[in-house]
């Protein structure tokens, strides 16, 4: 799927990076633990999250993440959004929650980053 | 050719607000000598995860990055409370995090875990009342 094509299947706010919506993505990680996103996020993938501080755009820089998508109709801060336009990160917000954003997603073919994880360490992949 | 570089980074303990700066200019740095993929992506997550230990848990600290055309080293060097017991704090799950950190998507005790997970060589020593020491190595 385009970026373009989740804004509209998730009724989303592009706050930045309208250039990027015709970037395809296959892959994305849900979390609003950041620590979880830098263990696990693909290069590629799409951060949804509820969090808006502007560290979720310093892990998405870190991680190689296409977009952010933030969930429960929340507003980041301007910082969030003045930095995200600075790194080049997409920034979208939904008003759906982070079950059902990720619900649509999966239903459309979008999957997740690692399959289970076995035991410390140890990935199984999907 | 061996070629060298070497840069570093002070982090203010405390300082929320600009958690991940340091490693953000990091990775930039990198990637304009050259590195790339798999290799950079293990050395920005590490310091991410020590940047934001150095800024939750110590005084103040310093992230070394040097580079060779064999491996990168990171030294990360605080001073703070310490770690009284390294095995404990290493487990995954463990933490001492307050809510300033918790809030900020970090302090579910994955930090230390992950920075070993994505390094080849990971050494940590600790002084109560004095600092932490961590030494991480990536090969190239």
């Amino acid at each position: 799927m385009t970026l373009r094509e989740i804004a509209n299947l998730l009724d989303a706010k592009v706050l930045t990076g309208e250039k990027y919506l015709d970037t395809e993505v296959k892959t994305a990680f849900s979390a609003d633990l950041m620590s979880d996103v830098l263990a696990f996020a693909k290069p590629g993938s799409i951060m949804i999250t509820g969090l808006t501080n502007p560290q979720i755009v310093r892990i998405a820089n870190i991680v190689d993440n296409s977009a952010i998508i933030i969930v429960r109709g929340k507003t980041p801060p301007d910082e969030t959004i003045r930095l995200a336009e600075e790194l080049d990160i997409p920034v979208l917000s939904t008003r759906y929650i982070l079950f059902e954003t990720s619900g649509k997603l999966y239903a459309n073919g979008i999957i997740g980053c690692v399959g289970k994880i076995e035991g410390p360490g140890s990935v199984v992949p999907l | 050719m061996n070629r060298k570089y070497e840069f570093s980074f002070p982090v203010e303990g405390k300082n929320f607000d600009d958690a991940g700066k340091a490693s953000v200019e990091i990775k930039r740095l990198l990637k304009e000598l050259g590195i790339a993929g798999d290799v950079l992506r293990r050395t920005a997550i590490a310091t991410y995860e020590s940047e934001v230990n150095i800024i939750s848990y110590a005084w103040k600290g310093t992230i070394n990055v040097r580079v060779t055309d064999n491996n990168i080293s990171i030294k990360i060097q605080d001073s703070g409370p310490g770690i009284t017991d390294i095995e404990q704090a290493m487990r995954q799950g463990y933490s001492t995090a307050d809510d300033r950190i918790r809030e900020m998507g970090f302090g579910a005790g994955m930090g230390l875990f992950n920075i070993k997970n994505c390094s080849d060589g990971f050494e940590i020593s600790s002084k109560v009342n004095k600092g932490t020491l961590l030494k991480i190595l990536i090969n190239r």
